[in-house]
């Protein structure tokens, strides 16, 4: 595999007792390219997802991310929270889950834990308030500011993130695993309950992340005008395999993945298509 | 070899006594989410009740060791079922709704207030009473003379046990009431939509707990002779260590958690030191949470993300 | 599809119905209290039994007593109906913005009024011994309270053994002083530490256990450290206790009537109440330490991972957070202060025994860590002053004390399940410093 690529899934396998939830997945994602993972429910996608993030630890297979720097990882040698820390990957949830009880300020506080500890001098510096740690904190904030900015929730810094509305709350999530200045960012299903217009403003947030960081962006996504305008590449998963991959374009148009959505046959297909006058 | 099987008798029946107090603190945490730290002291209402009956059916020239018997285990289970009803009514049913340590809060407060309730209502001193069920069997003696012996109490306590058991799981897995358990067990919410009757399958959960409790009251007072205002709170932690061990919520884990929580106690005492029995039980629930964080037969965690 | 509009009109109805009906309905529903009442009480309370004096159990009947009590829970019930039916309606109602604004404003006066009352109360109260020895107990309880409020309030972890850090305190300092005769000053450090460091010995098997498998483990904990307190009798003299413990001196001098004591120094005459403003002085600065630290510690990014991990442990480790550093530290740091706690109270006592680290006071100070409202410093200092005097106040009811003590109990976290302070104050902020409401606050699952 070539250096451009910032993830190599390479036979991925995932069992939960008898049932395999990903059977010899392999599919690769481009530095700097937003690749969409899509497929019908129970597909695996989140399982996916859960193993290239930490929270579960693959039965089989190989994760490799490579940093643009070259640094390369074996995610699946990595547990949870290291995943984040040193491979620099972050994710946002399906079902939203922020800090409800802070404020969206202190979410993105949280986010950068890791260089604030150090900053803080393992909290011992901090304690007493040394220069340095105040400039650090300074610095913190203002990256959090930036990022509130960015999604447009400035104006809210200082309320609870639970109080937040849904669409405030999946941007402010995002916001969040982008101060964590992750190389690869997992969003799974970020469009979900958002209306048209939040939907086409999460499509420039991404272009722009994607744009202006190089941030490579690993998608989950059933709203196929999300998928269809920002993604570079789409892979499609059906029964914890790959059925196809390639350009939004080509894919939109295998038979493979209309019968894995409309769940027909193959030779049913055929039929869809010259109904439908393809 | 006669000695560990006596010692084997002594903690099953010690276990039984435990896993009786246990279930009460699975089922309450079953259904409603929280930790019922009144129960152990339900237990002690249970044998003071208990204490009560018995003197004053004695003082009416009752003899009939079975009667007695019978009325005892009746009265005390009925009178003590409507403490746990109280309880219940009183200090938790407000906090329902609630976070999860107003709840256990408000247990605590309770588990005073009963127990300085028996103190005040009672006296302190501890109350001894004579053997009521006496005699026993001699299943083995050995060459050195050491005699492995079952006594009548002991049989008492084991069959009592595991017919109020095979009671309780049939009542759990073949009546209304306990399929409304169980259907509250999994989502309240659904359940009342669908016309359980949420308030009264609580009440009755803590009135069928308070009712078993009383039983192993009972026992305790039968088998060790004496009830006290504090003994709940050393039986009642021991039992809920023992359905946490069983994995809380389970109810053949209460069972289990019991019986291995008396056998522990008595196989260490009987080995090693009287002193540190305590501290072996509560080792081994660590240890064990340490390896199985949901218990010997909790269900384990699945972690959504 | 209901109409909303019968139903309002049905409700309406209803509510009109039970004012109708209140007499009988109070009647009713006090009759059935007064029945449950003579079940529950016809044995306990209308039979007594003692041992008689040929060891004997004997009893004799208290019926008077018994109709007394089922009496009162039936006028009581009545006059509970009634006031609630006079007053249940009204508890929604929201205060006029004005008055909001200054009580809100009055509560951020309550900490520095507090503060600086608590500073001259030794000079108020000189004279007064009882006030300044209750004063001293109570602020041991705020510091444990706070204490513990790092591990339950802030990281959400439930902890039923916090006495055992306590006792862990304690102990280090009476055997280190009593024995090598080591200074307060050395011991304190040290018995914070050793705390510490059991602190993170708990912290280790209970890593991976959530909610009710943690208390028990915490419980369990506790009562391992009093009962090996209890029957280590080569160390710890058992049931017996340490005595002697050497009382604490201001910086090497003895507050002591010799000749090298604080007052023949001075040259002031020498009163024993000089030690207690000493320990009170010594007792409300280790408060303020263990406040100001939990202060800082909170504005620190282990502070907020504390808070952000009660919130939600998943989205933790999702930003590279370490669950494990950050609950091992969590457990260390509230034990660190329950060790400096109990180093005070051995110095305090200057005996200590097994009996003074039992269950009992794992739950008063999580009563009054929940009772302050999880999180919350004033409240805290609020629910120890509330509780602890409360006991006191109590006093006169003798064996009636924890009788009072546990409806008490149980009544404020019905009032206020939440505690008295319920809402949370945000660690940074732009522009308004907004408290959070409690609603919205997870209390963590750990």
């Amino acid at each position: 595999m070539s250096n451009d690529h910032i993830l190599v899934v390479d036979q991925l396998m995932m069992r939960f007792g008898g049932i395999i939830a990903v059977g010899g997945l392999s599919f690769t994602a481009k530095h700097g390219e937003i690749t969409a993972l899509i497929g019908p429910n129970g597909a695996g996608k989140t399982t996916v997802f859960n193993c290239i993030t930490g929270f579960y630890r693959p039965s089989g297979g190989e994760l490799r991310l490579t940093h643009p720097g070259g640094a390369t990882f074996q995610l699946e040698k990595l547990n949870d929270f290291r995943i984040c820390k040193i491979a620099k990957v972050a994710r946002t949830f399906q079902n939203i889950r922020l800090f409800p009880g802070m404020t969206a300020l202190e979410n993105l506080m949280v986010a950068q834990h890791n260089a604030l500890m150090r900053a803080s001098g393992m909290t011992f510096l901090g304690l007493f308030g040394v220069p340095s740690w105040r400039a650090a904190e300074q610095r913190a904030i203002d990256r959090a500011k930036f990022w509130l900015d960015r999604v447009g929730l400035i104006a809210r810094a200082d309320d609870a993130a639970g109080n937040l509305p849904y669409g405030d709350q999946r941007r402010l999530e995002i916001a969040r695993a982008m101060c964590t200045e992750p190389a690869l960012l997992c969003l799974d299903e970020p469009a979900a309950g958002l209306n048209a217009r939040e939907s086409a403003g999460l499509n420039e947030l991404l272009l722009s992340i994607r744009a202006e960081h190089g941030t490579s962006v690993l998608l989950i996504e059933h709203d196929m005008s999300v998928v269809m305008e920002i993604s570079d590449h789409v892979i499609v998963l059906d029964h914890g395999t790959k059925i196809a991959d390639g350009t939004p374009r080509a894919v939109r148009d295998d038979p493979k993945v209309i019968a894995a959505y409309l769940g027909v046959e193959d030779d049913e297909v055929a039929a869809v298509e010259r109904e439908l006058g393809q | 070899m006669d000695y560990l099987a006596q010692q084997l008798i002594n903690g099953l029946v010690l276990g039984s006594i435990y896993g009786l107090i246990a279930i009460g603190y699975t089922m309450v945490y079953g259904i409603v989410g929280m930790i019922n730290f009144a129960h152990g002291d339900i237990f002690m209402i249970g044998g003071f009740i208990a204490l009560i009956t018995f003197l004053v059916l004695v003082s009416f020239g009752l003899t009939m060791v079975p009667v007695i018997l019978l009325v005892v285990l009746l009265v005390s289970m009925a009178v003590t079922a409507l403490y746990g009803w109280t309880v219940e009514r009183i200090a938790y049913r407000p906090l329902r709704q609630s976070f999860r340590l107003a709840p256990m809060l408000s247990a605590i407060g309770m588990s005073f207030v009963l127990m300085n309730f028996a103190q005040i209502s009672q006296g302190a001193r501890v109350k001894p009473v004579p053997p009521i069920v006496t005699g026993g069997y001699t299943l083995h003696e050995g060459a050195d003379g050491f005699v492995v012996q079952i006594s009548n109490v002991q049989i008492l306590v084991v069959i009592t046990t595991v017919l109020l058991l095979a009671l309780f799981t049939w009542m759990v897995s073949r009546t209304r009431l306990g399929r409304d358990m169980r259907a509250c067990e999994q989502d309240q919410t659904m359940a009342a939509l669908l016309g359980v009757d949420v308030d009264r399958t609580i009440s009755m959960t803590f009135v069928i707990g308070a009712a078993l409790a009383s039983v192993a009251g009972m026992m305790y007072l039968l088998y060790y002779g004496l009830v006290d205002f504090f003994m709940g709170f050393l039986a009642g932690i021991k039992a809920f260590t023992a359905a946490v061990l069983g994995g809380i919520g389970s109810l053949p884990g209460a069972m289990l958690g019991g019986l291995l929580i008396g056998l522990i106690e008595t196989l260490w005492s009987a080995y090693f030191s009287v002193e540190y029995k305590d501290v072996a039980a509560f080792s081994i629930l660590i240890i064990v949470l340490i390896f199985m964080p949901t218990g010997l037969l909790g269900r384990p965690e699945v972690e959504k993300v | 599809m209901v109409s909303p509009v019968p139903a309002a009109v049905a409700s309406a109805a209803n509510a009109t119905g039970v004012a109708k009906a209140g007499i009988a309905f109070i009647l009713k529903k006090s009759l059935i209290s007064a029945l449950v009442a003579l079940v529950l009480f016809s044995l306990m309370i209308g039979v007594r039994t003692d041992v008689g004096t040929a060891g004997q159990l004997v009893y004799w009947t208290r019926f008077g007593e018994l109709a007394a009590i089922v009496g009162a829970v039936f006028v009581g019930s009545i006059l509970v109906e009634l006031l609630r039916g006079w007053f249940g309606p009204r508890e929604g109602v929201q205060l006029p913005q004005g008055v909001q604004r200054g009580l809100s404003w009055a509560g951020r006066l309550i900490g520095p009024a507090a503060l600086v009352f608590a500073l001259l109360l030794p000079v108020i109260f000189y004279d007064q011994r009882y006030i300044l020895d209750l004063a001293i107990l109570v602020l041991t309880y705020i510091m444990l309270g706070w204490g513990l409020n790092v591990v339950v309030g802030l990281a959400g972890l439930l902890d039923l053994g916090y006495v055992a850090f306590y006792a862990v305190g304690a102990y280090s300092y009476a055997l280190l002083a009593t024995n090598f005769g080591l200074s307060f000053w050395i011991c304190l450090p040290l018995a914070g530490i050793l705390a510490a460091f059991w602190g993170i010995l708990l912290g280790f098997p209970v890593l991976r256990l959530r909610g009710d498998y943690l208390a028990i483990v915490t419980l369990a904990f506790g009562e391992i450290i009093r009962l090996v307190l209890l029957n280590w009798q080569d160390l710890t003299g058992g049931p017996n206790g340490i005595s002697g413990i050497p009382r604490p001196t201001l910086f090497g001098i003895p507050l002591s009537s010799g000749e090298d004591g604080l007052a023949a120094l001075l040259g002031i005459e020498f009163s024993p109440t000089h030690r207690i403003v000493f320990l009170f002085y010594l007792i409300l600065a280790l408060a303020l330490i263990t406040n100001w630290v939990t202060i800082r510690l909170r504005r620190l990014p282990i502070g907020r991972a504390w808070e952000a991990m009660r919130e939600d442990e998943v989205a933790c480790r999702a930003l590279g957070i370490n669950i494990t550093t950050t609950k091992l530290t969590a457990f260390a740091t509230g034990a660190m202060f329950g060790g400096f706690a109990g180093a005070f109270f051995a110095t305090r006592q200057g005996f200590i025994s097994p009996e003074s680290f039992t269950f009992h006071e794992s739950a008063l100070v999580l009563a009054i860590v929940v009772l302050g409202g999880m999180g919350s410093q004033l409240g805290v200092a609020i629910a120890a002053v509330t509780l602890i005097g409360g006991f006191e106040l109590f006093r006169g009811l003798d064996q009636y004390r924890m009788l009072v003590f546990g409806m008490a109990m149980v009544l404020l976290m019905i009032w206020r399940p939440r505690g008295l302070v319920g809402h949370r104050a945000p660690t940074v902020f732009l522009e308004h410093n907004r408290a959070i409401a409690a609603d919205m606050v997870k209390e963590g699952r750990g």
